[in-house]
C-alpha cells in the first residue's frame, strides 16, 4: 500500500524527492513540540503543479496530508497523525518579486523569515513580524500559524502582512485569496486561511507587504528588583498611552542563562529585565523614550540603559532572541508555553505561575513579549528524570486555566495544533466550535488537510476527545 | 454584564425567516439590496467596558463610531473606525471599508479583535478573543469583517484602541504623491485628485513640521469632499493611470469616482469557496437575503 503511494508520488515528482527510508520518517514525525507521530512518506514538492499533484495522489490513494515549513512550530501543528502524506515546502525557497515602489514581495512558502528581510534590507524596508526563530522558520508557516514576534506589538501579526495568497485546497485545485488591491471582493479568506495551521490547504506562494525601516530606534534595558514591579511598569507604559516597537520582559533565570550565553552585560542579579524598543521619526522616539524611561523609574527601576549603538542594539537583541539556545545549558528538554491575558492582570498572572511551578517542583523561567501580555512560561527538564513529564504536563495545564481565568486566551503566536486542541472547549462553547468547525469545513469538506488539529473532534457537534491515537507525548 | 442584551438581539434574530441588520444607514447601498420581505433588527449599543491600560474595548455593535470615538478621546485614545457620519460600529465592520487614513493605521478588518455575533441559527457565538494577540482557533473575525451581515449579526465587538497622536495636520499642494509616499516615513494619507495632492501628518508635534517641510505643501483645514457615485480599489501603482474625475488614496489603492464603480467578479475558484462559506453559516440564505459580499 506505502509502496504504490510512493510509486505515484515519486512519478508526480522525483524518486529523490519523495522520501520514505525509516530515519526520514523519523525526522518528520515531530516538529519543535514534544509530540510525536508517524508519517507515511514525505515529500519535497518545488513548484506550485508539484504541490497540487501531491496532493492529488494523497486524494487518489484516500490519504491525508500534513502541510510542513522549517517545523519549528511549537504545538504540534505539522506533527503527522493519521500516516499522512507530510508535504515538505522546504525546497520552495524563492523569492519571486520584489516591488520597493509597491512594497510588496511575493515569496514561496519555504523563504525563511530572516532572509526576506536580508534580502530587501538594501531597499531600507524588512518584514514586520520577528518570531524568535525568523533565522530558521519559513514564511509559509508564519502564515499557517499566523506567528508574532517582538515588534509585532507595533506592526502587527503576520495577518496584518500578508496581502495575497495563492493556495491548494484540499482538492487540488488552486486559488488566489485575496490581492493586491486593498478590499478585494469577496469574503476575506485571506484572512481565514492565516493562521488555519494546515488544515485549509498549502500556500504555494504568499505576497507580503514590506515595510520601511525607521528612521530612529532607541532600545532600552530597565532592570528591576522584583518581577511584580517590572510588570506593573509594563501595565504603565500602555496605560501612559504608548505602543513601543517592542516591550519584552526576561525573569532573574532567564536572563543569568542568556548573559552567561552571549555576554551582552544584561545584570546578572536583576529580578527582571524590561527590553524596550521605540521607534519612528526622531522626536516621537525622544518623547517615547523619555516617558519609558519615567514610568520605569517610577515603578523602581534600578537602572535604564540605552543602546549607544546599532552594535550595542543587536547585542540587547541577540539576548532576547537566544534565550532558548541558552537554556539548553541548564537541562536538556523545555516546554515553551504561549497564552495571552489582559495586560492590565501580568502582575497577578505572573504571580500565579511562578506558584505553579513551585509547587510542582519544576524550574520555570519566563521571557515573553510582555507590551501585548502575551506570556511564554518556560519549564526545562530532563525527561530522562522519573515522573517529571507527568508534573511538566499538570503544571502547564494549571498554567493555561491561570491565565484563562484571568480573562486570556489559550495561544498567542504558537497556534493550537495537538497541544492545545482539547482546551479549547475552556474558551469556546459548542457553538463557537462548530461555527470554526464550518469555516474549515468550507475549505477542506473531506477533512484531509492536516486532520484532528486545531478543533477537538467531533467539533461540529461539541464533544470531547483526548490526543488522537497515533500520537504521542 | 452584556449577556442579556445579546440574548434579546438573539431571540429578534430568532430562528427563520428572512432579516436584515440595520445600523446607521450610512453605507446601506453597499452589496445591493435586501429582500423587502425581510424583518430589520438592531444591534445592542453603548460601551460595555473601557479599561485604557488595556487599550481595547467592548462595546454593542450598534453604538454609534463617533460616539465611540469620543468617550475614547477622553483618554487620549482612539479607534481606527472612520464610518460616514452615524455610523454604526458594527455597520463599519460589516462594510469593511476602510477610512481614508488606512495609509498608517491599516485596514479596519485588523481592529475586531472578538465579536459576539448571532449566527443564522439563532445563536449568541462568539469569534476571537479580548487579547490584543490571539491565534486560539480559526480567524472567523477577518471573515466577518466585509460580509455584510450574511454570516452572522454582529452584536457585540472588542475592537484594538490607539493612542491619539499629539497633532494632526492636513496639507495640500501641487506635489507629485507617488514620489511623497517614499519621501515621507509613515505619512497618514496622501489623496491625489489628478491635480492636487492632499497629506495628511500625524505624531509628535516637531516631526510633523519636519515632514511637512519634505513635503513643501501648504496647511489647509482637512481633507477634499469625497466622491461618493463609486468606489473601487487597485493596486496603488495602478492609480497612476487614473484619468475622469476622482479623489484616489496614494500608497493605498482605494478611489472614490463620481461615477459609479465598475463591476468586477471573482475567479471562478475563489467564488465557489465563497459560495461554500455562505451556504454552510446561513444554509437557507435567511441574512440580509439578496445582499452579497462582493
Amino acid at each position: 500500500m506505502q509502496a504504490a503511494l510512493v510509486a505515484d508520488l515519486q512519478q508526480a515528482l522525483a524518486p529523490d524527492r519523495v522520501r520514505a527510508s525509516a530515519l526520514e520518517l523519523d525526522l518528520y514525525a515531530r516538529d519543535a513540540s514534544i509530540i510525536s507521530g508517524h508519517a507515511e512518506v514525505v515529500c519535497f514538492p518545488l513548484t506550485a503543479a508539484e504541490v497540487q499533484a501531491c496532493v492529488r495522489v494523497c486524494r487518489k490513494h484516500g490519504r491525508p496530508f500534513v502541510p510542513r515549513g522549517s517545523g519549528t512550530g511549537l504545538a504540534g501543528g505539522a506533527v503527522p497523525v493519521g500516516d499522512p502524506v507530510v508535504i515538505v515546502t522546504t525546497k520552495m525557497t524563492r523569492i519571486l518579486e520584489v516591488d520597493a515602489d509597491e512594497r510588496v514581495a511575493w515569496v514561496e512558502p519555504g523563504v525563511l523569515n530572516l532572509d526576506l528581510s536580508r534580502a530587501v534590507a538594501h531597499l531600507g524596508l524588512h518584514y514586520a513580524p520577528d518570531p524568535s526563530s525568523q533565522q530558521s522558520c519559513s514564511i509559509g508557516g508564519n502564515v499557517a500559524t499566523n506567528s508574532g514576534g517582538p515588534h509585532c506589538l507595533l506592526y502587527g501579526v503576520t495577518s496584518a502582512h500578508v496581502l495575497a495568497i495563492e493556495v491548494c485546497l484540499p482538492d487540488g485545485s488552486l486559488v488566489m485569496l485575496g490581492g493586491l488591491d486593498p478590499e478585494p471582493s469577496g469574503y476575506d479568506l485571506r484572512g481565514a486561511f492565516v493562521g488555519s495551521e494546515g488544515t485549509m490547504g498549502i500556500a504555494t506562494r504568499i505576497a507580503v507587504r514590506l515595510t520601511p525601516l525607521p528612521p530612529a530606534v532607541r532600545t532600552l534595558l530597565l532592570d528591576f528588583t522584583s518581577v511584580e514591579s517590572a510588570a506593573a511598569a509594563v501595565s504603565g507604559i500602555i496605560a501612559a498611552g504608548l505602543v513601543p516597537a517592542a516591550l519584552e520582559m526576561m525573569d532573574a533565570e532567564i536572563t543569568r542563562a542568556v548573559e552567561d550565553f552571549v555576554h551582552a552585560g544584561f545584570p546578572r542579579d536583576a529580578a527582571a529585565v524590561l527590553l524596550v524598543e521605540v521607534d519612528g521619526l526622531p522626536a516621537g522616539v525622544d518623547a517615547a523614550a523619555s516617558v519609558v524611561e519615567q514610568v520605569g523609574r517610577a515603578h523602581g527601576a534600578r537602572t535604564v540603559r540605552v543602546a549607544a549603538d546599532e552594535a550595542e542594539r543587536a547585542l540587547l537583541w541577540k539576548g532576547r532572541k537566544s534565550a532558548f539556545g541558552a537554556i539548553a545549558r541548564i537541562a536538556p528538554n523545555y516546554y515553551l508555553h504561549d497564552a495571552v491575558v489582559p495586560r492590565t492582570r501580568l502582575v497577578d498572572v505572573m504571580t500565579a505561575v511562578y506558584d505553579i511551578a513551585k509547587r510542582y517542583d519544576l524550574v520555570m523561567m519566563n521571557v515573553f513579549h510582555a507590551g501585548d501580555g502575551n506570556l511564554h512560561p518556560l519549564i526545562v527538564f530532563d525527561r530522562r528524570a522519573d515522573g517529571v513529564l507527568e508534573r511538566v504536563m499538570a503544571a502547564g495545564e494549571e498554567i493555561i486555566q491561570a491565565c484563562v481565568a484571568a480573562g486570556g486566551v489559550l495561544s498567542g503566536e504558537h497556534g493550537i495544533g495537538l497541544e492545545k486542541r482539547d482546551y479549547m472547549p475552556l474558551i469556546f462553547s459548542a457553538d463557537d466550535l462548530d461555527a470554526q468547525a464550518r469555516l474549515r469545513e468550507a475549505f477542506d469538506p473531506d477533512g484531509v488537510a492536516n486532520p484532528e488539529k486545531v478543533l477537538p473532534a467531533g467539533s461540529r457537534c461539541g464533544d470531547l476527545q483526548k490526543i488522537p491515537e497515533g500520537a504521542w507525548i | 454584564m452584556s449577556g442579556r442584551a445579546l440574548d434579546r438581539f438573539a431571540e429578534d434574530v430568532g430562528i427563520d425567516g428572512p432579516v436584515t441588520v440595520v445600523g446607521g444607514r450610512t453605507q446601506w447601498e453597499v452589496g445591493g439590496p435586501v429582500d423587502g420581505a425581510a424583518r430589520e433588527v438592531r444591534a445592542p449599543s453603548g460601551i460595555v467596558e473601557f479599561e485604557p491600560a488595556e487599550m481595547t474595548v467592548r462595546c454593542g455593535a450598534g453604538t454609534v463610531v463617533a460616539e465611540l470615538d469620543a468617550a475614547l478621546g477622553e483618554h487620549g485614545q482612539g479607534i481606527v473606525l472612520d464610518g460616514p457620519e452615524g455610523a454604526t460600529v458594527g455597520g463599519t465592520l460589516a462594510v469593511g471599508r476602510s477610512g481614508i487614513r488606512r495609509l498608517r493605521q491599516g485596514p479596519v478588518r485588523d481592529v475586531l479583535l472578538e465579536a459576539r455575533y448571532v449566527s443564522a441559527g439563532g445563536r449568541v457565538i462568539k469569534a476571537g478573543g479580548p487579547t490584543v494577540k490571539n491565534v486560539s482557533g480559526f480567524d472567523l473575525c477577518r471573515v466577518l469583517v466585509g460580509s455584510l451581515g450574511t454570516l452572522g449579526f454582529l452584536g457585540e465587538v472588542v475592537l484594538r484602541c490607539r493612542p491619539r497622536p499629539a497633532v494632526s495636520r492636513w496639507f495640500a499642494g501641487e506635489a507629485e504623491p507617488f514620489d511623497l509616499v517614499h519621501r515621507l516615513y509613515q505619512p497618514s494619507s496622501i489623496l491625489w485628485d489628478g491635480t492636487t495632492t492632499w497629506l495628511l501628518l500625524e505624531g509628535h508635534p516637531a516631526d510633523v513640521d519636519a515632514q511637512a517641510r519634505v513635503a513643501g505643501l501648504a496647511e489647509v483645514d482637512g481633507p477634499p469632499p469625497l466622491p461618493t457615485g463609486g468606489r473601487f480599489s487597485v493596486r496603488p501603482s495602478a492609480l497612476r493611470a487614473l484619468t475622469g474625475s476622482f479623489v484616489a488614496e496614494i500608497g493605498v489603492g482605494v478611489v472614490h469616482t463620481v461615477d459609479p464603480a465598475p463591476t468586477r467578479e471573482l475567479a471562478p475558484g475563489v467564488a465557489d469557496l465563497n459560495r461554500r462559506v455562505k451556504q454552510t453559516f446561513d444554509p437557507s440564505g435567511r441574512l440580509n437575503p439578496g445582499r452579497v459580499a462582493a
